[in-house]
């Protein structure tokens, strides 16, 4: 049955933007708004122990003393906080014990997104924790990641089978008085994933989530925890696309990192959400606190990031090398084409001896795009020998756009070491004309010149993702060069 | 296969060629001399087709079809090859991915399959021969850190790999030592059969000690000159420009 709202999207939908279509199942809406009476109400029906509630309305509280942050390089329409929806749920039937029960139009909408969890299953050596809309639906491989005693679920799961854990560090590293989306994000955050990596274990298989908006005017607030424990190493994927909407859709996740004594965490993304038209309506704001702690000694954690979608980022998945002997590692391409506008970077902070963190930023903008670069070192007072590496380069296509680059150095120890590099330039006409005389196509010639360009990126991102994130960036660029 | 008629081109505004004539049939070698600013890498670069150079009159006929509004993607398929005088870099880009591009590109215009990476492989190992390239070259990046005789060697490795009707070469001996020069000038030498043509662009006659040019034109302000065999250049070596 077809509800009012699902109506209006279904004629939103337009043929431009490959994944713009929405599923038509019976869903369960929170109407707009935001008050303590929200809060509650997704508490409960999560069925949350009485802590998380505290948390929550801690966090409510904090949140309605902060304002929208203004520094940020990008222009949008005031977001109105109370006519967005809080909570959305397909409803359950009944409980699902595999993937046959899950419903058949969801899983239709993952074939259309190129991951039919069933093939997915057989063939692939990857788990996929499918998060749909708030409620996360199926979630494959658990049993073979239980032998290794990984956990790998939901994090409404993880708050009823591991409290202890979720506990102990939901908010340890992005604390919910962070930042304004932060603290909105701990007040209403729906679902998410929870991964724990025991000792001395390296996860058998790279992890990945599939997130997915799907309920017209629905916020997603997702959360994300993961712990790498003493000796562990665990690759994680994070994939996203949308279905085309007119109005603008807010989301705010926040994701946590953990690593003690010679762990890593590896967490690479690509994002692919509605941009919006090519005169910038409508499209995604992606407003995102992503954070890691290298708690421990000798321990990494590695960001990859490939940023095409929304019409709005706000991103700086950042590092505190708290360790001696620490690593933090940034690898980032972003791509602005039409009416993107991106602000996105990192900050690696420097707290332990010996630490070490690597920053490769790439900046692509075309149409009238506008990226920014905003990126902070910091060595703190005790870090001796510290060592930062940054390279960050823009390209350009075409005279509308532009790119922009803020890097922030703060070293308060004279033994650290650092090294910034950074280079703007176009797409020259002498390099597509070069290829156009060797036959290619100027398309051809702009996504081979492109690739090039990142190719000190999508070299870090896992095989499959590689190819995934080379074929997005041709169809971002699609049209770019006249 | 090549017809020129009365061509003049502009860049920015300023005319460059000012009433070009030419005519180059299959299996002939034209060689292409002149001063410093005379139009000849003008002309190399309309033939080939690059935007920001605007014919305003005249025509081009290659092979019966004319090129002024083809692509130069196209004019590559139609069998026209450039050697750039400078050939650009491309960063992060394979040197063997490039050039699989490129002849899979004009296969597939000249409706021919695709060569698969195995066959595409053994292909190019024997074309580094005769370059006098090892193995290591393709997998650089296209032209990033060449030193000048790798880039123009690489030119010509593209050339005998995208089997061009007419080869058209831009000062490719420039800036090249004498061992390069000979390898160079060989490869063409054996490239050279009755069906395809070449146009080189110099300044200097050394370059064709190693080879037997038909026609020798001298290209000043725009126009040819003065046309002739082969003894024209040893003239020009000796009276410079002025002669004329």
């Amino acid at each position: 049955m077809k509800t009012k709202e699902q109506k209006i999207i279904d004629d939103a939908v337009s043929q431009d933007y490959k994944y713009g279509f929405v599923t038509d199942i019976e869903q369960e809406i929170l109407p707009p708004g935001l008050d303590e009476g929200v809060v509650r109400f997704i508490s409960k029906k999560k069925n949350e122990p009485e802590w998380l509630l505290a948390y929550r309305l801690k966090a409510y509280k904090h949140w309605l003393t902060l304002t929208e942050p203004k520094w940020v390089k990008v222009k949008y329409a005031d977001i109105d906080f109370q006519s967005i929806s809080y909570y959305a749920a397909p409803k359950p039937k009944k409980k699902l014990d595999s993937l046959d029960e899950v419903d058949p139009e969801i899983l239709d909408t993952y074939n259309k997104l190129g991951i039919p969890l069933d093939e997915q299953k057989m063939l692939a050596n990857v788990a996929v924790d499918a998060v749909f809309d708030s409620v996360s639906i199926a979630t494959t491989f658990r049993e073979d990641l239980a032998k290794a005693g990984v956990i790998f679920c939901s994090f409404s799961e993880a708050v009823k089978d591991y409290p202890e854990l979720v506990k102990q560090y939901l908010g340890s590293v992005v604390p919910h008085t962070d930042n304004f989306y932060a603290a909105l994000n701990a007040a209403v955050f729906s679902d998410g994933s929870f991964v724990y990596i025991p000792k001395n274990t390296r996860c058998p298989m790279e992890l990945s989530t599939y997130f997915r908006i799907n309920a017209s005017n629905t916020g997603q607030f997702e959360r994300t925890l993961i712990v790498a424990e003493e000796g562990s190493y665990v690759s994680y994927l994070e994939g996203c696309t949308a279905p085309m909407r007119d109005e603008n859709q807010l989301h705010a996740a926040v994701v946590e990192l953990i690593t003690l004594d010679n762990a890593e965490i590896k967490y690479s993304t690509v994002q692919n959400w509605y941009p919006g038209d090519k005169n910038g309506k409508g499209g995604i704001y992606n407003f995102v606190t992503k954070r890691g702690a290298c708690r421990g000694n000798n321990s990494k954690i590695s960001w990859t990031q490939v940023e095409t979608g929304s019409a709005v980022t706000w991103k700086y998945p950042s590092c505190i090398l708290q360790g001696d002997n620490s690593v933090g590692e940034f690898y980032s391409v972003a791509v602005t084409n039409n009416m993107q506008q991106a602000d996105t970077g990192t900050k690696m902070i420097h707290i332990g001896k010996n630490t070490k963190s690597t920053i490769i930023s790439k900046g692509i903008s075309a149409g009238h795009g506008q990226q920014t670069y905003r990126g902070e070192v910091k060595i703190m007072k005790n870090a001796e020998n510290a060592r930062n590496y940054s390279q960050c380069d823009s390209i350009l296509i075409g005279d509308k756009c532009g790119a922009h680059t803020f890097p922030y150095i703060d070293v308060r120890n004279s033994t650290a070491q650092m090294e910034h590099e950074a280079t703007t330039s176009n797409i020259g006409e002498d390099q597509l004309f070069y290829c156009n005389s060797r036959g290619l196509s100027t398309e051809d010639a702009v996504s081979m010149i492109v690739n090039g360009f990142c190719k000190k990126v999508f070299k870090e991102l896992p095989m499959e993702f590689a190819v995934e994130a080379q074929k997005l960036m041709e169809v971002t660029l699609e049209g770019s060069v006249g | 296969m090549l017809e020129i008629k009365n061509l003049h081109a502009k860049v920015e505004e300023k005319e460059i060629l000012k009433g070009i004539s030419l005519s180059v049939k299959p299996g002939e070698l034209h060689v292409i001399m002149g001063p410093n600013g005379a139009g000849k890498s003008t002309l190399a670069n309309v033939l080939a087709g690059r935007d920001k150079f605007e014919v305003t009159q005249g025509e081009i006929q290659f092979n019966g079809q004319s090129l002024i509004e083809m692509l130069p993607e196209h004019r590559a398929g139609e069998g026209m090859f450039l050697s750039f005088q400078y050939p650009v870099a491309i960063p992060g880009v394979n040197n063997m991915y490039f050039l699989k591009a490129a002849v899979n590109a004009v296969r597939k215009y000249r409706g021919e399959s695709e060569l698969d990476a195995v066959t595409f492989l053994k292909m190019i190992r024997e074309k580094l021969k005769v370059v006098e390239l090892d193995d290591s070259f393709i997998h650089r990046p296209v032209n990033e850190g060449f030193s000048g005789g790798e880039k123009k060697r690489n030119e010509i490795l593209q050339m005998i790999s995208l089997e061009p009707k007419l080869a058209i070469l831009d000062e490719t001996d420039s800036g090249l030592d004498i061992d390069a020069l000979r390898v160079i000038a060989e490869g063409i030498n054996n490239y050279r059969n009755n069906d395809r043509a070449f146009i080189l662009i110099t300044h200097y006659q050394r370059m064709l000690n190693y080879m037997q040019p038909d026609f020798i034109h001298v290209l000043m302000d725009g126009k040819i000159v003065k046309s002739g065999p082969k003894e024209l250049a040893h003239e020009l070596e000796e009276k410079g420009y002025s002669w004329i």
